[in-house]
């Protein structure tokens, strides 16, 4: 039984929505972790402090790396094959058709988007925050980043913000349409409720991005007032 | 009084499957805007033959849009640009004078090109195929009412058992996925007591030989839906889905 999720199309869209909607539930828990650091930064720094070179912590980021893994693998795997599948030669007129979503038709470069601005994010936040910490609990130091600083830091420039911004608007387009895809993917969806599961996605996907944009906005507009 | 236009074609011309395969351009004089899409192509073809040249292939049937033999790929859509039709419904009338219209075959891994605009669909057939016999235990002479079958449940699976089998749908889509399709032959049975018995081993079936005909894997664009002829839902792909996924988990 299990092969069916290499070696059939439908087995490997349901891996795509699970690592998805697992992905969305991560993104969930960030957003709203995130928000504290412009409210009380206290509160954002004890999160950091929780989720630092603990176990748990070390266990939970292992297992969101290969939920990554997974889902950009499967994405170039399908992408091939689907490329494959739409024959050597190819249209000299393509309208697109009414109702078609242009994300759901450019998921593999929204994808490519959000990656090239994780490393990034990576580069500035967690190579800087949990590898610093782990790297010192290796040498038998005790040490805490303050995340609330480095944000602060990071944002001071604009141009940063501006491309958080940027790559929060493709991570929006990419999560409208993979939300409901996954859902639809997995089976749950009728002609009643895919309607609803398209406005249930279009209203998550703003929210969670909303959660993330609020703070490069917030810093961009209190550093713009000076 | 008739009105007729004069129009420039762009088509696909291709000798045989492993030919290179290249337009042509036409001009057509006194087309009635009353007349079909196939009868202004029947009125090119009798021209190019009275000229002494090749005819344009292309595949029709029935010509009142239930055999889903005729296919075409018109200005960018399959089946041309208007709704809810198969080419052979499509009049001239929709066309302006002047007017330059592209002609393509279906392009798609699972759909060779035969010749000119005609393509091998015998890969949909091959899928019913696997997808085997219906058991159905007749018994003695059954009262009419005898199953009872909800109104919605009825009304989906005539819905989904209108798919001519075209492939309009893997024309459409971006990933050459044959997913509508497919949906709608497994959905017509899934959703009626009648196709109980083999349901699972026709789902899974059914899909195994999607797959290894190299159609590809849906990415819920809604392309097929939205240029579908007979309006088939996509609602039909996440019923396929469904029937699929509880398959394999219960093997």
């Amino acid at each position: 039984m299990g092969l069916f999720i290499f070696n059939s199309s439908i087995g490997r869209k349901l891996i795509m929505s699970i690592s998805g909607l697992a992905l969305i539930l991560f993104l969930l828990f960030h957003s709203i972790m995130n928000i504290f650091v412009i409210f009380s930064p206290e509160i954002y720094d004890a999160i950091c402090k929780f989720l630092g070179a603990n176990w748990y912590a070390l266990i939970a980021t292992m297992g969101l790396a290969f939920l990554f893994v997974v889902h950009i693998v499967y994405a170039f795997w399908l992408s091939l094959q689907n490329y494959i599948a739409r024959g050597k030669e190819r249209y000299a007129v393509k309208k697109n058709a009414p109702g078609v979503d242009w994300a759901s038709q450019n998921m593999l470069v929204l994808g490519a988007i959000v990656l090239g601005f994780i490393a990034l994010h990576l580069f500035n936040f967690w190579y800087k925050m949990q590898l610093q910490e782990l790297l010192a609990k290796l040498n038998g130091e005790v040490l805490h980043v303050e995340g609330a600083a480095l944000v602060q830091e990071l944002f001071a420039s604009p141009v940063y913000c501006l491309l958080y911004i940027v790559w929060l608007v493709a991570l929006w387009f990419h999560l409208t349409h993979g939300f409901w895809s996954a859902l639809h993917s997995l089976g749950g969806s009728n002609t009643v409720w895919l309607p609803r599961i398209k406005v249930i996605s279009n209203i998550f996907s703003t929210v969670i991005v909303l959660l993330f944009m609020a703070i490069p906005v917030y810093y961009l507009i209190i550093n713009l007032l000076g | 009084m008739e009105k007729t236009i004069s129009i420039h074609l762009k088509i696909w011309r291709q000798r045989g499957p492993k030919a290179k395969g290249a337009f042509e351009t036409y001009h057509l004089d006194h087309v009635s805007t009353d007349s079909s899409f196939l009868e202004m192509l029947d009125m090119l073809n009798e021209q190019l033959v009275g000229s002494g040249k090749e005819p344009v292939v292309f595949d029709h049937d029935c010509r009142e849009g239930i055999c889903g033999m005729c296919s075409l790929y018109i200005n960018g859509h399959p089946h041309g640009p208007d709704e809810d039709i198969t080419t052979c419904q499509l009049h001239m009338r929709k066309f302006k004078d002047g007017e330059t219209i592209t002609i393509e075959p279906w392009r798609s891994h699972g759909f060779p090109i035969i010749r000119d605009l005609m393509v091998d669909r015998t890969a949909f057939d091959k899928i019913i195929q696997a997808g085997g016999y219906v058991s159905i235990n007749t018994g003695g002479i059954p009262d009419a009412n005898a199953i009872p079958i909800s109104k919605v449940k009825a009304d989906e699976a005539m819905d989904a058992a209108s798919c001519i089998g075209c492939g309009a749908c893997v024309a459409a889509c971006k990933n050459g996925s044959a997913m509508l399709f497919v949906s709608a032959k497994v959905s017509q049975l899934a959703l009626l007591p009648q196709g109980q018995v083999e349901a699972a081993r026709r789902a899974k079936s059914m899909v195994a030989k999607m797959d290894e005909l190299g159609f590809g894997n849906c990415t819920n664009t809604g392309a097929c839906e939205a240029e579908c002829p007979k309006n088939i839902s996509i609602t039909n792909i996440a019923r396929l889905n469904r029937e699929f996924l509880a398959a394999k988990f219960q093997d």
